[in-house]
């Protein structure tokens, strides 16, 4: 299928639409919702509230019998926020630190999920349960009523990170000043952790458990590198897994076989990718640059006062010298001089160099600030 | 002695785990001293602080801040942590953490009006960082990351303010800097109490004095109470003091 004929079919084909609207829906609640887990360094709680989700699904089916996604969704809830529970208990409690608890935690449900799954699969007539797909995802099982619930909830938390601004942003930055303040910061955690589970337990469907924590992390991370601004920031956050959820229904709908959730979760993968390699300020790429071009300015001023401390003893400033004296100044290259040569702060002649009144000058500034504490 | 008691503290008893960090303190604070805690690391000056503040639940004893309960008394008072208590990588500016200082009488929801940035642009002017407001915070140095934590104080308008070692990693200009706000603010009659290390400046700096090693070993007049037999029972080795007083 060409580029062409896909943006047609999104258009004009129910499913097709249904699934890169929820999709998109999908990508932008979990990446804004996930910056506030990225800056509360709890990146991995999305992750193990994920994987704490899939006993409750399965639980879910056992109870009730019902494959409607809703009342499953309801069971992932539960698990997942108990999960939660948990991993705050632990550390609470314990002494084990949050990391170990995350990880006990994760892999003690996602244990008991994954023993649950097995036992329905033996069971008569469990076959076309098709409970698996919580696994890994599938995003051609959404439906119009999923996609309504996913707007639901995002409408939902976009009202209360309006509404709390501020709270959120204290809580993150500073909590202990916030609870100074006056502010109840168990009810802000308490608000702000809900809509994460609420977030995550919506995108099981879409993308599984074992990648959704990508749908919270990934555009974050990603929107990080671009902007100082927190608003900035989720808003980047948003947008970006807003796109990776189009971008990626729309190579998995044009590439026969690649199912969605995986390629969703790449294409956001590469936006992580792009951002900390190009991005201005924070990305590497730039940040070399800057650190090259930095050494090399520095070199070249190096050499130039090197330079002037040799021309500063003679009452001609302009008086020829040795180019074989500099090799007696240990950050001298031939390529700094041909620099110095182009910016006519030096003149060549023959194996001997002069210093032009330009560079003179240029060099005494530098002389100057440089003896100066800034 | 001066007249009114600003922050009383009866029987505080702290703990973490099993360990008791703070133990039976008994502590009376007059309104508008500028008072150090000293005492050695782990001798719990920082939990004292938090303690009052009540983010740390003390397991035994009671807080009054001028005769009343903390908690209806909040609004006279005003924090700043240790600066190495956040994340300065946070995406924000100077002035939006300084901002922050007017969240408490702001309350829930409403957001910061002119009238708020006003009071924040004017303590940044007040700690000399008006030029760095739109600074993302992660660029600005140790020192101004601490003047911008006690400009978010000062916009507090507080009546007392406590703080967790503000001189701690600033260089002796912001040093300079910073006990000169807070003499101007026991001028103004604020009571100051200040968690500190460096035991040469406690008489140049402070008026009133805490020594603290996990139970309170005095509390008084640095004039009276500053002296050698008090720092030994504080620090447990025989410490002199080198400095005139």
């Amino acid at each position: 299928m060409g580029i062409i004929e896909y943006i047609q079919l999104v258009f004009s084909d129910y499913t097709l639409r249904t699934i890169t609207l929820g999709t998109a829906i999908l990508g932008a609640v979990t990446g804004m919702l996930g910056s506030f887990a990225v800056l509360r360094k709890q990146s991995l709680l999305g992750d193990a509230i994920s994987h704490a989700a899939l006993p409750g699904i399965a639980l879910a089916f056992l109870l009730t019998g019902a494959k409607d996604s809703n009342v499953l969704l309801i069971g992932a809830l539960i698990s997942g926020l108990i999960g939660t529970l948990w991993i705050r208990g632990i550390t609470r409690r314990t002494h084990l630190k949050s990391d170990t608890a995350l990880g006990l935690i994760l892999s003690i449900f996602f244990g008991f999920g994954i023993l649950l799954l097995t036992y329905i699969q033996k069971l008569p007539d469990a076959n076309q349960a098709g409970l698996d797909k919580y696994l890994f995802g599938q995003a051609a099982t959404l439906v119009e009523s999923d996609v309504w619930l996913m707007a639901l909830v995002t409408g939902l938390s976009l009202v209360v990170l309006l509404l709390f601004w501020k709270e959120f942003k204290i809580l993150l930055f500073d909590k202990d000043y916030a609870q100074t303040l006056g502010f109840n910061t168990k009810f802000i955690d308490f608000l702000i952790t809900t809509f994460i589970v609420l977030a995550i337990v919506l995108g099981l469907q879409t993308v599984g458990v074992i990648l959704m924590s990508a749908m919270l992390l990934a555009p974050a991370a990603a929107a990080r590198q671009w902007t100082n601004s927190l608003g900035m920031m989720v808003f980047l956050a948003a947008i970006f897994g807003a796109s990776a959820g189009v971008f990626g229904t729309a190579i998995s709908a044009t590439q026969n076989n690649l199912s969605t959730g995986p390629v969703i979760v790449l294409v956001a993968s590469v936006f992580v990718l792009v951002s900390f390699i190009f991005s201005p300020n924070r990305g590497l790429l730039f940040k070399r640059i800057r650190l090259i071009k930095n050494r090399n300015d520095l070199e070249l001023q190096k050499t130039l006062s090197f330079m002037y401390h040799i021309v500063e003893d003679h009452d001609d400033i302009s008086h020829p010298h040795a180019i074989r004296i500099l090799n007696n100044f240990r950050g001298y290259s031939r390529k700094g001089l041909r620099k110095l040569v182009d910016k006519n702060y030096v003149k060549l002649e023959g194996d001997m160099w002069r210093m032009t009144p330009k560079g003179f000058a240029v060099a005494k500034n530098l002389y100057n600030q440089n003896g100066k504490n800034d | 002695m001066k007249g009114k008691i600003a922050v009383k503290v009866d029987d505080l008893t702290v703990a973490y785990n099993y360990k008791p960090v703070l133990w039976d303190i008994d502590l009376q604070i007059p309104e508008g001293v500028l008072m150090a805690i000293v005492g050695p690391n782990g001798a719990g000056k920082s939990t004292l602080i938090k303690a009052i503040l009540g983010i740390i639940k003390p397991i035994a004893g009671s807080v009054s801040i001028f005769g009343k309960a903390y908690t209806s008394h909040r609004k006279h008072v005003a924090y700043v942590p240790q600066k190495g208590s956040v994340d300065w990588d946070f995406p924000t500016t100077a002035l939006d953490v300084v901002m922050m200082g007017t969240y408490g009488s702001l309350g829930w929801i409403r957001r910061p009006s002119t009238k708020e940035k006003k009071s924040a642009l004017e303590a940044l002017e007040k700690v000399g960082m008006l030029s760095f407001k739109n600074r993302q915070i992660s660029q600005l140095s140790g020192g101004q990351q601490q003047r911008i934590f006690l400009a978010r104080a000062l916009v507090q308008d507080a009546s007392i303010y406590f703080m967790d070692e503000p001189f701690q990693g600033v260089d002796a200009t912001t040093e300079v800097a910073i006990i000169n706000i807070l003499k101007e603010l026991r001028k103004a009659g604020k009571t100051v109490i200040v968690v500190h290390h460096d035991l040469q400046t406690v008489p140049e700096y402070f008026d009133w004095v805490t020594f603290l090693n996990v139970k309170k070993i005095a509390t008084g007049p640095v004039k009276e109470i500053f002296n050698d037999d008090n720092l030994t029972k504080t620090y447990g080795i025989n410490y002199k003091v080198s400095i005139q007083k």
